[in-house]
């Protein structure tokens, strides 16, 4: 199991072995109900290199946010590893962890997960605040990444005065705002009308063009067309997985 | 920290949010702190009271009193304090110290048509010097009517209206005293009194001439006081009256003595325990108040927490960590608490305001009361809101996150 692999958690932050970002081993999520074992994700092993663009597919049920969770260090796995950037995560303490979700990872929910009485800066300057940046530092950050999704004009506007697509665009800006190495998406289209999904997926795929890594769970095909690689669960486990033709330039 | 900032601004913005449900949480603190602060402003005000009535009364006078010898009995042998034991004093020490020794009856006094029953006190000349008791009208008497056992009367400053008639007309006319003509010499100026001496309702009259001619022959005192020169003196005086009664009353200095010599501070060390065992007792109960206050808070964190499992989840996501969380809330509840603190203490100078203006009795906010207060309300707020904040900042993010 070790052989080759050992030197991987050696690495600090910054892209692991190769500008790998992601490598997981036998990463399992087992959830016991009484009697019942159900099992989420059964031993997935993968890797997601730096500035991929990965399309998680798979019926309902077959474990994609539980294997987002894992991997945006939300959940712990139930056995198996995982190297974030070449640092072994799935040992470390609950207030690394938070460190990580932090500074290494951003994510997007599908319930875009904002704060409702929070403007859209204070929304987006809120992993700064936790980063212990000082306020105009936060603002001058904050303000930038929401001038990226479009939303310059919406700054003072909280999550309730404002649309799906606009909400789900501050989301985005609250998960870059970090510089993150890693976007996680699940589903962020899934509340969504398909000329916002449109809209949302257009902004994903130009922040993947200027280098962002993301990883996108979505149900539907064309948008998974649209990323570099695609990956299809079943049943916790990965049933395929290959690169989009043509996407890769 | 730059946290810090956000953390105190999220509380607040939580408390601003759900505003009037905080207020109403805050009452029950705000009631604890403004009652433990009454409570405590009656018992020092009282303190106070008699603590400006023994000032008044005089803090360099000793008061020599017969018995009181704790295995004594009353009748039994247990010599009297008398005449002789003043002049003894007089002759030994009365060079340094001022004395007058006091004899005192519940006499009717009747003038024109006028009738009433005052305490009248046979005495020396000494005694009003040695209580600076001043005159409004006329004069004290003196030692040679003291000698001649002469029948006149000094008034203290309410006799004359006891008697229906103004203080300067009394003066030079004849009053009866248990039915003996006495002739008013004095009128004196009010002096105030304490609640175990009333001067102003008082009847001054020579010494002799209340023990021959008014109380039947009685030579028994009540008491002798001896003035020091300056309070600092009051040991050595204590000393130097000791020795020259037991003398008197041929008491070694081994044996028990059949007086005893009190001092005002010792009236009012007695009183203050009183006090302060009923001040503790009703700010005791005042603070169970605060307690439940307290758990008032508890409860509507454990509500705030639930209410804000998605918020807690989502600021995990976002990488608060535990302790960031934990502070949040309890700082929430600190906020809540000293908030009410202060309002209560503002509460509490309010209604020991009003006792005073309503009933007229002297109540003091100590300082000290108001510090206890305060850090009471904030240890309360610490104690209730750290299982909330807890049960908050341990919450799993995935968990929080999907909390429905
Ligand atoms: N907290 C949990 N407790 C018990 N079982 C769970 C829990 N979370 C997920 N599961 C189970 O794990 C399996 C995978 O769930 P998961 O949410 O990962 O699926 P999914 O692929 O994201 O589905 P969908 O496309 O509907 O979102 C499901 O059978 C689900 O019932
Ligand atoms: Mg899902």
């Amino acid at each position: 199991m070790r052989n080759g692999k050992s030197g991987r958690d050696m690495h600090g932050s910054g892209t692991g072995v190769n500008g790998v970002v992601i490598h997981t081993e036998g990463l399992r999520k087992y959830y016991i109900l009484g009697a019942e074992t159900v099992r989420a994700v059964r031993g997935v092993d993968m890797e997601v290199a730096r500035g991929e663009f990965v399309a998680i597919m798979g019926p309902s049920g077959s474990g994609k946010s539980t294997f987002m969770n894992l991997i945006g260090c939300l959940d712990t796995p139930t056995a198996g590893d995982y190297w974030l950037n070449g640092r072994k995560v799935s040992e470390l303490s609950d207030d690394q962890l938070a460190r990580v979700r932090n500074r290494d990872i951003g994510f997007v929910f599908q319930t875009f997960n904002l704060l409702p009485r929070a403007s859209s800066l204070h929304n987006v300057e809120l992993p700064l605040i936790y980063a212990g940046l000082p306020s105009k530092e936060r603002r001058r950050r904050a303000e930038e990444k929401l001038e990226l999704v479009g939303l310059g004009d919406r700054m003072d506007h909280k999550p309730p005065e404002l649309s799906g697509g606009q909400r789900q665009r501050v989301a985005i800006a609250r998960a870059l705002v970090n510089d993150p190495a890693l976007l996680l998406a699940d589903e962020p289209t899934g509340n969504l009308d398909s000329v916002t999904s449109r809209e949302i997926v257009d902004i994903l795929i130009e922040l993947n063009r200027i280098g962002q890594t993301i990883i996108l769970v979505t149900h539907e095909a064309d948008i998974a067309a649209a990323a570099s690689r695609q990956i299809h669960l079943s049943d916790g486990l990965v049933e395929r997985d290959f690169m989009n033709e043509g996407m890769k330039n | 920290m730059f946290i810090l900032r956000e953390i105190v601004m999220v509380a607040m913005g939580s408390i601003r949010a759900n505003a009037l449900r905080s207020g109403l949480t805050t009452l029950g603190i705000v009631i604890g702190t403004a009652a433990v602060i009454t409570m405590v402003a009656l018992g020092e005000g009282a303190q106070r009271r008699v603590q400006e009535q023994i000032e008044n009364m005089g803090t360099n006078i000793l008061t020599v009193r017969p018995g009181q010898g704790m295995f004594r009995g009353v009748a039994s042998g247990s010599r009297r304090l008398e005449e002789d034991d003043a002049l003894a004093l007089r002759d030994q020490i009365g060079g340094v110290y001022q004395i007058a020794p006091e004899i005192e009856s519940r006499l009717q006094v009747t003038y024109s048509r006028s009738n009433s029953s005052n305490s009248v006190v046979g005495t020396w000349p000494s005694f009003f010097d040695l209580h600076s008791h001043e005159l409004a009208y006329g004069r004290h008497f003196d030692e040679g009517e003291v000698q001649g056992r002469r029948r006149v009367a000094v008034l203290g400053s309410n006799v004359p209206d006891d008697l229906e008639t103004p203080g300067g007309l009394l003066v030079g006319r004849t009053i009866q005293i248990r039915g003996i003509p006495f002739e008013v010499i004095g009128v004196l100026k009010e002096k105030g009194g304490a609640m175990w001496m009333q001067p102003d309702d008082q009847i001054f009259i020579p010494l002799s001439t209340a023990m021959y001619r008014v109380m039947g022959g009685r030579d028994r005192l009540r008491s002798i006081y001896v003035a020091a020169p300056s309070p600092d003196e009051l040991d050595p005086a204590w000393a130097e009256i000791d020795r020259v009664i037991r003398r008197e009353h041929r008491i070694l200095p081994t044996e028990e003595a059949d007086f005893s010599i009190q001092q005002s501070s010792d009236i009012l060390e007695t009183f203050n325990e009183t006090t302060q065992t009923f001040t503790l007792l009703l700010a005791g109960i005042a603070g169970v108040s605060l307690l439940v206050g307290g758990i008032g808070i508890m409860n509507i964190m454990l509500v705030s927490v639930t209410e804000r499992t998605r918020e807690i989840g989502v600021r995990k996501a976002l990488g608060a960590t535990r302790k960031t969380i934990l502070f949040q809330f309890l700082i929430e509840a600190l906020v809540l608490c000293v908030l009410g603190g202060i309002l209560g203490v503002a509460g509490g100078f309010g209604s020991a305001e009003l006792i005073t203006n309503l009933f007229g009795t002297q109540t003091a906010v100590a300082p000290e009361a108001v510090a206890v207060a305060l850090g009471f309300s904030a240890a309360i707020g610490l104690f209730f809101g750290i299982w909330p904040a807890r049960r908050a900042s341990v919450l799993d993010p995935i968990d929080a996150l999907r909390y429905e």
